[in-house]
């Protein structure tokens, strides 16, 4: 089952009001998802939320694609108390690029945003308190890049913080 | 008198955890006080991180579902039904009738267990010893249920993607409905201990009020989100495993203070029992279902969610047509609904962030996976 068109009032008023900027409206096992230019990941957001009631946002989350030039996609996925519906978000970035924050939007993505800097190294610009948030703070790499084997650990900090060789 | 003294210096910073018998875990909280009036908090997380997501990478489907107990371990059917459900849907299949009202039962079991240790713990925290031995008391005899039904009692893993691994012991509907006729009086007698108790209505009336708007604002959701008069559950709005077919109401109040939320879990508890008895009235006959003997999504993404005890509970899960899943994303309702800690004892006062970290209901091992 391949992705098919995602039709309807949303992702017309969508691509009116936002032309080339969003590269395709699809529809997967009848989940609804735009996939749209980082820099416009935030004028959406703030569009779907006060035009269309979507304002709950559920999570954001990063996917590493390390071949890829645009190495990152970026997920951002909404709901709508009102329409009872979900929308997600997908936009790619390249390593290095800063996207905008959404804290200003909604205020849940500040914890979220955090996340995705610890572990993937994304810095968001704009972030109110753009910290590691699970990991320790000196702690070195981005645990969930691909090139992030499973049992790699930052050995300078396991062996000065835990006073140990090696944490394997 | 020497013009100031340490009695006017105003601002303490206090740490509380992460070894603090009432953060419920190794939560640590860095309170910025002013007398006893909390002017911010900082929580710092992550002594429990594991790396879920990163395992989950490196891991077949079939491996990684055990580890998902491991989140919140306190609700770990919840878990494993949100993972089997997130499979399945990249899979496009589902499970048979009989797996999916089995599902319900022991999920909606798992509901009444987690929030009588919320109970038992919230009351502790607050002060009141007694209502914990009767709380575990009873969750005892779920747990005996689900050791009955696969050999663990907290990390069940109870479920398969496609279905169910085991058939139902022989009379497992016999010690449900008994369990579902003893433990309505049992929640009579909880509401008994505190519900009108003045020492308990004093310590929650109006303490960490966060209201509708708030809580969307915070991605807020489970009984703190209905507390505060916005009547949604997942069990309703988008419904799963077929939940459509029970009826049973969203408890909700209006002030959304911590009284409110210890209300409106005491009313689900009922409304889970009200499911249970419904949905073991009419297990169908059938098969269980059957785990694919290979598991390799086609390409593409999907994201599956479920009403949690804490919350909505979300997967994530992007295949790139392999056995192992290319990314697993959890959305932890603990760790979202923590992120509000901050605006709800903002202003209040230094005995209050106990009630507050309690009434949110947070475990730990999801907060930080």
């Amino acid at each position: 089952m391949a992705a098919t068109p995602w039709e309807g009032e949303l992702p017309a008023a969508l691509k009116q009001r936002f032309g080339d900027q969003i590269s395709e409206c699809s529809t997967y096992l009848g989940q609804n998802f735009a996939v749209v230019k980082a820099e416009a990941v935030i004028p959406i957001l703030e569009f779907l939320k006060l035009e269309a009631d979507f304002d709950y946002l559920v999570d954001i989350t990063a996917v590493d694609y390390p071949n890829r030039t645009e190495r990152f996609e970026l997920f951002y996925i909404l709901y709508s108390f009102a329409r009872n519906e979900r929308v997600r978000i997908k936009t790619a970035i390249a390593d290095g690029y800063k996207p905008g924050t959404a804290t200003a939007v909604h205020s849940v993505a500040n914890w979220l945003e955090r996340e995705v800097f610890d572990m993937f190294g994304v810095q968001f610009a704009g972030h109110p308190d753009m910290r590691r948030i699970l990991m320790p703070e000196e702690w070195e790499g981005f645990p969930l890049r691909k090139d992030y084997s499973i049992i790699k650990q930052d050995d300078r900090w396991v062996k000065e913080n835990l006073g140990i060789e090696s944490g394997q | 008198m020497p013009e100031t003294t340490f009695l006017d210096s105003t601002e303490l910073v206090l740490n509380m955890g992460p070894q603090h018998p009432s953060t419920h875990g190794v939560l640590r909280v860095i309170l910025k006080l002013d007398g006893e009036k909390v002017m911010g908090t900082e929580c710092v997380i992550g002594y429990l991180h594991r790396g879920v997501e990163k395992i989950g990478e490196n891991r077949t489907y079939l491996q990684f579902a055990p580890y998902v107990d491991r989140m919140d371990y306190v609700a770990a059917v919840s878990n494993g039904l949100g993972y089997c459900l997130a499979v399945e849907k990249l899979l496009n299949i589902e499970a048979p009738p009989r797996a999916q009202v089995t599902r319900v039962i022991l999920t909606e079991l798992n509901r009444v267990a987690s929030h009588l240790l919320w109970l038992g713990t919230h009351a502790l925290d607050i002060g009141a010893i007694t209502p914990v031995f009767y709380t575990f008391r009873e969750r005892e005899e779920v747990l005996k249920i689900f050791e009955n039904y696969c050999g663990a009692r907290l990390t069940t893993h109870a479920f398969r993607i496609g279905g169910l691994q085991y058939e139902l012991y022989d009379g497992f509907e016999e010690q449900v409905k008994a369990f579902c006729d003893m433990f309505l009086p049992k929640v009579d007698e909880y509401e008994e201990l505190l519900t009108n108790n003045r020492i308990w209505v004093n310590r929650l009336k109006g303490v960490g009020i966060l209201n509708a708007d708030e809580c969307k604002e915070f991605g807020v959701t489970g009984p703190v989100l209905r507390a505060a008069g916005v009547s949604w559950d997942l069990r309703k709005a988008q419904p799963y495993s077929g939940y459509e077919q029970y009826d049973f109401e969203i408890p909700t109040a209006q002030n959304g203070d911590t009284y409110d939320r210890y209300g409106v879990r005491m009313r689900e508890m009922r409304q889970s029992v009200r499911i249970i008895r419904q949905a073991v009235d009419k297990i169908p006959a059938g098969p269980i279902g059957k785990t694919p003997k290979v598991i390799k999504p086609p390409v593409g993404e999907a994201y599956v969610s479920i009403e949690a005890p804490k919350g909505e509970l979300g997967y994530f899960i992007v295949s790139d047509n392999s056995t192992q899943p290319y990314r697993v994303r959890v959305r932890p309702p603990s760790f979202i609904n923590l992120q509000a800690l901050d605006r709800m004892v903002r202003g209040g006062l230094v005995a209050d962030v106990v009630a507050i970290i309690g009434t949110i209901d947070i475990v730990l091992g999801e907060v930080d996976r």
